[in-house]
């Protein structure tokens, strides 16, 4: 009855593309408690998805899962590297995976604290993953940091400061051009607009927004916010106690949300 | 009638199960049948409240499909959009089916220019070409030059209602629908939009309003579906 | 050299045989694995942290009754450190010291590597202080060993970095990180960045012991060492505008002696043995005449 879940119905597609990352009945238990259970989707090249959900109902324990961050009680990740194949990814190398978390994935977190180094400034900040890949020209670096500090909107004057000296607002942004210097495919964001000002989170979502079409990015981003997911995602998971409620096109679960819980979520928040 | 169909409706059923009301079922269309032509624009006739806005939301995606289907023409395929994936959705908005929506969903930093712009840019057109494409249809819109570069937020409704337009013709969409796109302008530029409308009719578009206003229902229509045939409970009498 | 009287009452080299042979095997693990740090259960010493008691462990657990022992700190042969813990490997070993560079088989150091190149069958003990060059930036020592095992060392380049940045070249001048045949990132301990290109392809055994942080390293002789650097800002060592005042050599680490409250200063030789035995030889710098 409802749209179909993009689940068997991938297979169908014309194209032979293959989805970037494939999630199957992904499950994490907290001893008996559950922190997520079956959860199914896929991620397309370009596509982003928003997790939705308030405190609680499994949304970041998912996002850890899907990272490698956290792994899983049960269930498969997938991802397609640069090689074109699908790798399950806690399957891989650990050296592997965490080459992939600094090159070809980004990590967005919620506190810019967690995802900057503090003591070192923001020129070397946005450089520390081009010195990670082995760039070791000083001034290539350098001009690539300035280059993504302007992309950020975060004069250039700053490039020697340490984020310490940022407002809220600004770690954030540098915390973005931290993650996608090296070009990602796939970056995970956790309620990036989080503890920011309403004036700073239009800023800083519009940029996003601009910054995900430009480059063609596949984004999983974690809110509880849906004017968050109206705005920058094409799709919503909507969870509820670890399970997913209901998804689909983000405009369709937002205009005509089916489930009793997507219902209630957006009358109390998109009210008027 | 020998032109081709670009969309075909068929037993279409829509009704809103309302959980927070203690499950009340809203039944709002049911068995809905059309086509729409190539080279033609189908109006949606009926009063306030009879689904017609409903009918062009489940076309576009936005509503959930009870049951029936909406086959389209996508590229060179039919594709019933009303159990297609997501994905597969956000590929036919972006190629094949445009939409001009009563409101602009206002997006905050984004120039008229841009904002106007983005869905060629999405289809795969260069950026300075969609740029230039823009320009002339804020030009034919009478825009003030002076507005282009400034984000639509503080326009009047009218001046954004001519964005929305543009936004809604700058592709070479085969579909179009068209959700009152007339209902806030002047004579003059209502004028502009009927004529524009001409040209993608002549160009092979199919077309697909709600118009309220009669004088322009007239001048653009050349069939009127009418939804109250599709009210559910006229069925269930 | 006189073989000095031991001290009966203490094992020989002071610590225990089954300690030696625990910081033995270490030690050989280390070789086994160039620049990369082995735990090893550290015991306490007779002196304080920061004295070099891990080098004094190496030393101890290396050393056997023939061997000629030479102990400096800053290249220096008299100073307090070096002649302590010369005089404690006399006591509870009784084995023969000098300051000579060429005369001793085993050689500890604190913060520098003698002028003169050393042999094959010498050893160089290294007294250091942090064994860990990612510490500067990376707290936490489960996090560093990931690191060293999958050989993430961008963090050393940030570092680098930031000296150019706030700099305009590398300010670092001492604890000069190394990479070891292209495998792991080591701290040479603080000597300064003078004494890296000595460490690179030496004859010499060079060991390096961290009391307080319980870590051994190790070079074997002809191990490739290379600093880090950029493309656009190469390695370089110290440069000195004049030659030693004592004994005019040149390319030489020198220190700054204050001679007088009237701001007059010279720049001597550190490594206080190439010093004299330049002198001995007839050498004279511009202040050197005098002696």
């Amino acid at each position: 009855m409802n749209i179909a879940a993009p689940q068997a119905s991938a297979l169908q597609d014309d194209s032979i593309e293959q989805p970037l990352l494939s999630v199957r009945s992904l499950t994490r238990y907290y001893g008996t408690r559950i922190g997520c259970a079956d959860i199914s989707f896929d991620i397309w090249p370009g596509e982003v998805l928003a997790i939705v959900g308030e405190s609680g109902s499994g949304k970041t324990t998912l996002l850890n899962c899907i990272s490698t961050r956290l792994p899983p009680t049960s269930g498969t990740v997938s991802y397609s590297m640069r090689d074109g194949v699908l790798h399950d990814l806690f399957k891989l190398r650990e050296a592997d995976r965490r080459f992939l978390l600094r090159t070809d994935w980004g990590f967005v977190h919620q506190n810019p604290a967690d995802g900057l180094r503090m003591a070192a400034s923001a020129g070397a900040n946005v450089g520390e993953r081009l010195m990670a890949v082995g760039d070791r020209h000083y001034g290539h670096i350098r001009e690539t940091a300035i280059d993504w500090l302007d992309r950020v909107e975060i004069d250039a004057g700053r490039i020697d400061d340490q984020p310490r000296a940022f407002s809220g607002g600004m770690r954030q942004r540098l915390q973005i051009a931290r993650n996608l210097v090296t070009a990602p495919r796939l970056v995970f964001m956790d309620e990036p607009t989080g503890g920011l000002d309403v004036s700073v989170q239009a800023r800083l979502l519009d940029l996003l927004r601009g910054l995900v079409n430009d480059l063609g990015l596949a984004v999983i981003i974690v809110t509880h916010d849906l004017a968050v997911a109206r705005l920058l995602s094409h799709r919503m998971i909507v969870m509820k106690d670890g399970r997913v409620v209901e998804q689909g096109l983000t405009d369709r679960l937002l205009d005509d949300p089916q489930a009793p819980y997507t219902q209630l979520l957006v009358s109390s928040i998109l009210q008027g | 009638m020998s032109k081709p169909h670009a969309l075909i409706v068929s037993g279409l059923a829509k009704s809103f199960t309302m959980h927070l009301r203690g499950d009340i079922e809203l039944p709002v269309i049911s068995g809905a049948d059309f086509v729409l032509t190539c080279g033609q624009c189908a109006v949606l006739g009926g009063p306030s409240g009879a689904g017609k806005s409903s009918i062009l939301k489940m076309l576009y995606g936005n509503y959930a499909v009870n049951a029936g289907s909406i086959v389209v023409r996508h590229r060179g395929r039919e594709t019933d959009l009303a159990g297609a994936e997501p994905r597969k959705i956000l590929e036919i908005r972006r190629e094949t089916i445009g939409y001009v929506s009563q409101f602009l969903r206002v997006m905050p930093r984004v120039s008229a220019l841009d904002v106007v712009a983005e869905p060629l840019v999405f289809s795969g057109a260069g950026r300075e070409e969609a740029a230039r494409r823009a320009a002339g249809l804020l030009q034919r819109l009478n825009l003030p030059e002076r507005l282009w570069a400034l984000p639509p937020a503080t326009f009047s409704g009218g001046e954004q209602q001519r964005i929305n337009i543009a936004r809604g013709f700058i592709t070479d969409h085969s579909i179009l629908l068209l959700d009152e796109p007339t209902a806030s302008l002047d004579a003059a530029n209502r004028a502009v939009v009927l004529q524009m409308i001409a040209e993608k009719k002549a160009a092979g578009v199919a077309l697909l309003g709600i118009f309220h206003d009669a004088d322009v229902r007239d001048a653009v229509a050349d069939t009127i579906i009418d939804v109250t045939g599709f009210a559910p409970d006229r069925r269930a009498a | 050299m006189n073989a000095q009287q031991r001290t009966s009452t203490y094992n020989f080299a002071y610590l225990d045989e089954q300690t030696k042979r625990m910081i033995r095997r270490a030690i050989l693990k280390a070789i086994a694995i160039p620049g990369y740090q082995v735990p090893f259960a550290s015991r306490e010493m007779p002196m304080p942290y920061g004295w070099g008691t891990g080098g004094v462990q190496v030393t101890a657990a290396i050393l056997g009754p023939n061997d000629v022992l030479k102990v400096i700190d800053q290249g220096a042969d008299d100073t307090t450190n070096a002649v302590s813990i010369r005089k404690f490997f006399e006591r509870v070993a009784g084995i023969a010291t000098t300051t000579k560079t060429s005369h001793a088989t085993i050689i500890q150091t604190r913060h520098r590597i003698p002028e003169v190149p050393l042999t094959a069958g010498q050893v160089l003990v290294y007294q250091v202080p942090n064994p860990e060059p990612l510490r500067f930036l990376e707290p936490r020592e489960t996090e560093t060993r990931k690191m060293h095992a999958l050989e993430e060392y961008g963090l050393m380049h940030v570092k680098l970095y930031e000296d150019i940045a706030r700099n305009g070249h590398i300010a670092t001048t001492y604890a000069y990180p190394v990479k070891i045949e292209g495998r792991y990132v080591m701290d040479p301990s603080p000597t300064p960045k003078f004494d890296n290109p000595k460490m690179h392809m030496s004859d010499a055994l060079q060991l390096f012991g961290a009391g307080r942080e319980k870590r051994i390293y190790a070079l074997p002789p002809h191990t490739q060492v290379v600093s880090l650097d950029f493309e656009d800002h190469p390695f370089e060592v110290q440069r000195f505008d004049k030659p030693c005042a004592l004994c005019g050599a040149e390319q030489v680490y020198l220190d700054e002696v204050i001679l007088d409250d009237r701001g007059n200063r010279m720049f001597v030789c550190s490594d206080t043995d190439h010093c004299e035995s330049r002198r001995a030889k007839g050498y004279r710098g511009e202040l050197g005449g005098a002696q």
